[in-house]
């Protein structure tokens, strides 16, 4: 039998606010290569010029002054807590908290969170609650994943409990049309994360999931990187462009996650990210 | 005329822009905002109308201003601004007719605006203007100086008042009732790629909303 590991609550703390400031200062160095590819292969002027201060505003931002966008977003937090792990010192959720309150006070970092969506929209000031994805994996460790997700492209975000005969063509219809109708809002070129299967919320919250995976690496399961690759082309296809502007440049990649679904479903969630990707992870 | 061609062709603004301004701008020009804006977002337009509604007068003369979708980060000390980037403009569409009404000359946001609103400009000779969308750093750079004048209680969507030195942004909906994104997209729509649901002139939300 395992040994029980114990983790210090005030360590969750201390990571969730080092990865808030982080994140929020400077992109993962995957999207500075994909942006400069995109730039690379923008065929329209315009949506070069408007890539190239893209490229400037990750250089600007990652100098630690000014975070990369003033919407510093949701905090959204995924937790892979190993099943020999004991948190002690306090509360596991209670803890993320401190570490968003203490990363976006001492980061310079915009409060976005209203308490209440309909009744009390007063902001909470220090960007809690964070939105906690938590699983229970093997092991004596804990992954914890941060995500700083714009409200722009979060809200043209599409959900849709599709026939089993709309199938294959139907699902990808759907993705195109969700960012097709981001348009502008979205902030591209960004990442579009598709969840598909599962059931009404399932499927969202494999979407989401997709968006954290590494970006432009495709799913390892062959026939679902093709429709990734499919799903990249098209959307491009599409004629949007960074901010679109008009270009080749839609999106950076396209990710799909799927899961079990139900006979009579087909259930596909499209969560669309920006140009600003903001994430980053640390395993205690 | 508040209304400067550079020679490059770009052209500065300040304001206050009188109808005359409004009309000499097009769709696609690049605009460098030099001077007073007002940053103002969700919950201070909501705020704004709810005040006209009960006859109160707005914090500020709005004839001929500029007003800004924007909610900056906090400032670090011994800086006038943090990130200070656009937020998606067809959020305010409830609000904005009722500030067009009162003489409000220019919107700075990202993304489009629908054909209400379009129309809305033009027959108030306005303009819409988008900035870089999450490019809050750079647009930090331009801000001079800001204060907060209103509804302080709001934090980062408190009505500010900016002053900004060669802002830029792009004309987005001019006071003809045109769409750049329209323009800017459709040759680069490939048709024979795509479903016949989006292919233009077909796609039914582009035609609506800029794009088609």
């Amino acid at each position: 039998m395992a040994n029980v590991r114990e983790i210090d609550a005030a360590e969750i703390t201390r990571v969730v606010r080092e990865l808030c400031i982080e994140i929020n200062y400077k992109v993962p160095e995957e999207m500075v290569e994909l942006v400069k590819r995109a730039r690379d292969l923008e065929e329209s002027p315009l949506g070069r010029q408007v890539l190239d201060l893209l490229i400037r505003n990750q250089a600007l931002a990652a100098e630690g002054e000014y975070p990369y966008c003033q919407d510093t977003g949701y905090t959204v937090i995924f937790l892979d807590v190993g099943q020999d792990v004991h948190v002690v010192g306090a509360d596991l959720y209670d803890a993320v908290d401190e570490g968003v309150r203490q990363g976006y006070g001492d980061g310079y970092l915009r409060g976005s969170i209203v308490r209440d969506p309909l009744f009390d929209r007063r902001n909470t000031g220090d960007n809690t609650p964070a939105f906690v994805h938590t699983r229970i994996v093997p092991g004596d460790q804990i992954r914890i994943q941060v995500d700083a997700k714009g409200a722009g492209s979060e809200n043209m975000g599409k959900h849709a409990m599709l026939k089993p005969a709309d199938g294959l063509e139907g699902a990808k219809e759907y993705v195109l049309q969700a960012v097709a109708e981001s348009g502008p809002n979205a902030c591209p070129p960004g990442i579009i994360g598709v969840g598909i299967g599962g059931n009404f919320e399932m499927s969202a919250v494999i979407a989401k999931r997709a968006l954290m995976r590494k970006v432009g690496q495709p799913n390892p399961d062959p026939q679902i990187a093709e429709l990734e690759a499919e799903l990249y082309e098209k959307c491009n296809a599409l004629g949007l462009g960074p901010e679109a502007l008009g270009g080749t440049q839609t999106v950076l990649a396209v990710h799909v996650e799927t899961m079990p679904t139900h006979i009579a479903s087909l259930p596909v969630a499209v969560n669309i990210e920006c140009h600003a990707h903001r994430t980053g992870s640390r395993v205690i | 005329m508040s209304v400067e061609v550079l020679d490059d062709g770009r052209k500065r603004i300040s304001a206050p822009l009188s109808d005359d301004d409004v009309r000499s701008l097009e769709i696609g020009d690049v605009v460098l905002v030099k001077g007073t804006v007002y940053a103002a977002r969700d919950a201070a337009h909501k705020r704004m109308v709810e005040m006209l509604d009960r006859g109160e007068d707005l914090p500020f003369d709005i004839r001929g201003q500029v007003v800004y979708y924007v909610g900056p980060t906090p400032e670090r000390p011994g800086n006038v601004t943090g990130s200070a980037g656009p937020t998606t403009a067809s959020r305010m569409d409830k609000w904005t007719p009722r500030l067009l009404e009162l003489g409000l000359k220019g919107i700075m946001g990202k993304g489009g605006r629908g054909p209400a609103i379009r129309a809305e400009l033009e027959k108030h000779t306005a303009v819409y203007m988008a900035a870089l969308g999450g490019g809050g750093a750079l647009s930090a750079l331009t801000v001079r100086s800001q204060e907060v004048i209103a509804f302080e209680e709001f934090q980062t969507e408190a009505i500010r008042r900016m002053e900004l030195d060669d802002f830029p942004v792009w004309v987005v909906n001019d006071c003809r009732g045109r769409d750049f994104y329209a323009e800017t997209i459709t040759p680069w729509r490939k048709n024979e790629l795509l479903p016949e649901s989006l292919r233009f002139p077909t796609d039914q939300w582009a035609v609506e909303n800029g794009g088609g």
